[in-house]
């Protein structure tokens, strides 16, 4: 420890209310809030599961309520929140994987964004597409 | 100045022998248009308030020691110009999430010892001999760390980082950057010493992917990706020790 040491007096900046501080942290804190509406998703269908496993009265009644103007601004809100999820990690994406060498080249992070939104999208068609054939 | 052009700058001050908290002071410093922030600051300095103490040494962007917040946002002050920042005011204040030490200076003991720690070198795989040559490296193999050798220490990443301001110990993304420029060098043998440091919660593992680290990069360098490239990396130690249990015990 050096003769100065006593001297030193290092002040150390509180961080409350740090997310509110930049933009880029507000669009972070976004992408966190948002994995609670695909975390509700999840609960909604698992007791979906539940529902059917318990017989045909309990599965009506769990579509009944599925069918409330309630649930509906429920899910029209769960849509949107995941719909920036699903973009704000496609954001991410690139930073979060290894280098790809496609044909001696490096794969661009853009690529990488649009190979994420397209596979969602063929995923949405998808399921949309069985949901339609399923109903009738 | 010939076109009398003036603008304010806003510096937290604190000195510590006099003052609790760091307080805002501000100065009107006449500005040309070639003026960087760290050359209004080195007016203050020379012509308005010797007190004033700040870090800087090349005025070129690549020493990594001017590096603040310039109207909050982490920036080298000798890149950054007072023209595109006015009609002000220009508010300068010390790296974020760091210990102030002095006015703009912050304590950066602790970043250096984390550096240390993992091992910025490279080792090389087995003893190599001088009549051995040099090492031969393809450029596909160069790709996989140049970008990180980019890195200058300016810490402008741990400012924009606040997991790194909420916990302090986390060794943080410009440290991991480094670690991770070695351990993808194809010269290097170093991977496991470095993969212990890496592998423990204050390693990767803090890292929520914010993202800003690598926004904020002067020189280019990515280092979320380094950072969520070992995640795998030490996902990968941790499970395949369970097929391999014969291997190294690092």
């Amino acid at each position: 420890m050096s003769r100065y040491a006593a001297a030193r007096k290092g002040y150390v900046r509180p961080m409350q209310g740090w997310w509110r501080r930049d933009p880029f942290f507000m669009r972070y804190m976004i992408r966190e809030v948002t994995a609670f509406a695909v975390l509700a998703y999840a609960i909604i269908l698992a007791v979906g599961v539940v529902r059917l496993a318990q017989g045909e009265v309990a599965w009506n009644g769990w579509l009944a309520a599925l069918r409330s103007p309630g649930a509906i601004l429920l899910h029209i809100v769960l849509l949107v929140s995941m719909i920036e999820h699903a973009r704000s990690w496609f954001e991410i994406m690139p930073k979060t994987m290894p280098m790809m060498i496609v044909g001696g080249e490096r794969v661009e992070g853009s690529t990488i964004m649009r190979t994420g939104w397209a596979a969602s999208a063929v995923v949405t068609v998808v399921v949309v597409a069985i949901a339609w054939w399923a109903r009738s | 100045m010939p076109d009398g052009k003036r603008i304010e700058i806003q510096v937290l001050r604190y000195r510590p022998e006099e003052e609790e908290r760091p307080v805002w002071q501000s100065y009107y410093v006449p500005y040309t248009d070639d003026m960087s922030v760290l050359q209004g600051l080195q007016y203050i300095k020379d012509e308005l308030d010797g007190t004033l103490s700040f870090r800087w040494s090349c005025r070129m962007a690549i020493c990594g020691s001017c590096g603040m917040m310039v109207n909050g946002k982490p920036e080298l002050s000798c890149q950054t110009f007072l023209r595109d920042l006015q009609p002000g005011p220009v508010r300068v204040e010390a790296l974020a999430h760091f210990p102030i030490e002095r006015d703009l200076i912050v304590d950066v003991g602790e970043f250096v010892k984390k550096l240390e720690s993992v091992k910025p070198y490279i080792i090389p795989k087995e003893p190599r001999k001088l009549s051995d040559g040099e090492y031969l490296q393809t450029p596909a193999q160069l790709e996989q760390f140049e970008q990180f050798s980019s890195c200058i220490n300016c810490m402008l990443c741990y400012a924009a980082c606040p997991q790194f301001g909420l916990n302090p110990d986390f060794t943080g993304p410009g440290v991991l950057a480094l670690a991770h420029r070695y351990n993808a060098d194809s010269r290097d043998g170093g991977r496991a010493e470095r993969m212990e440091i890496l592998s423990t919660e204050e390693g990767v593992w803090s890292c929520t992917a914010v993202g800003y680290c690598s926004e904020v990069c002067p020189k280019g360098v990515d280092p979320a990706n380094a950072v969520n490239q070992n995640k795998v990396n030490s996902a990968k130690d941790y499970f395949l020790r369970f097929l391999s249990p014969k291997g190294e015990s690092k």
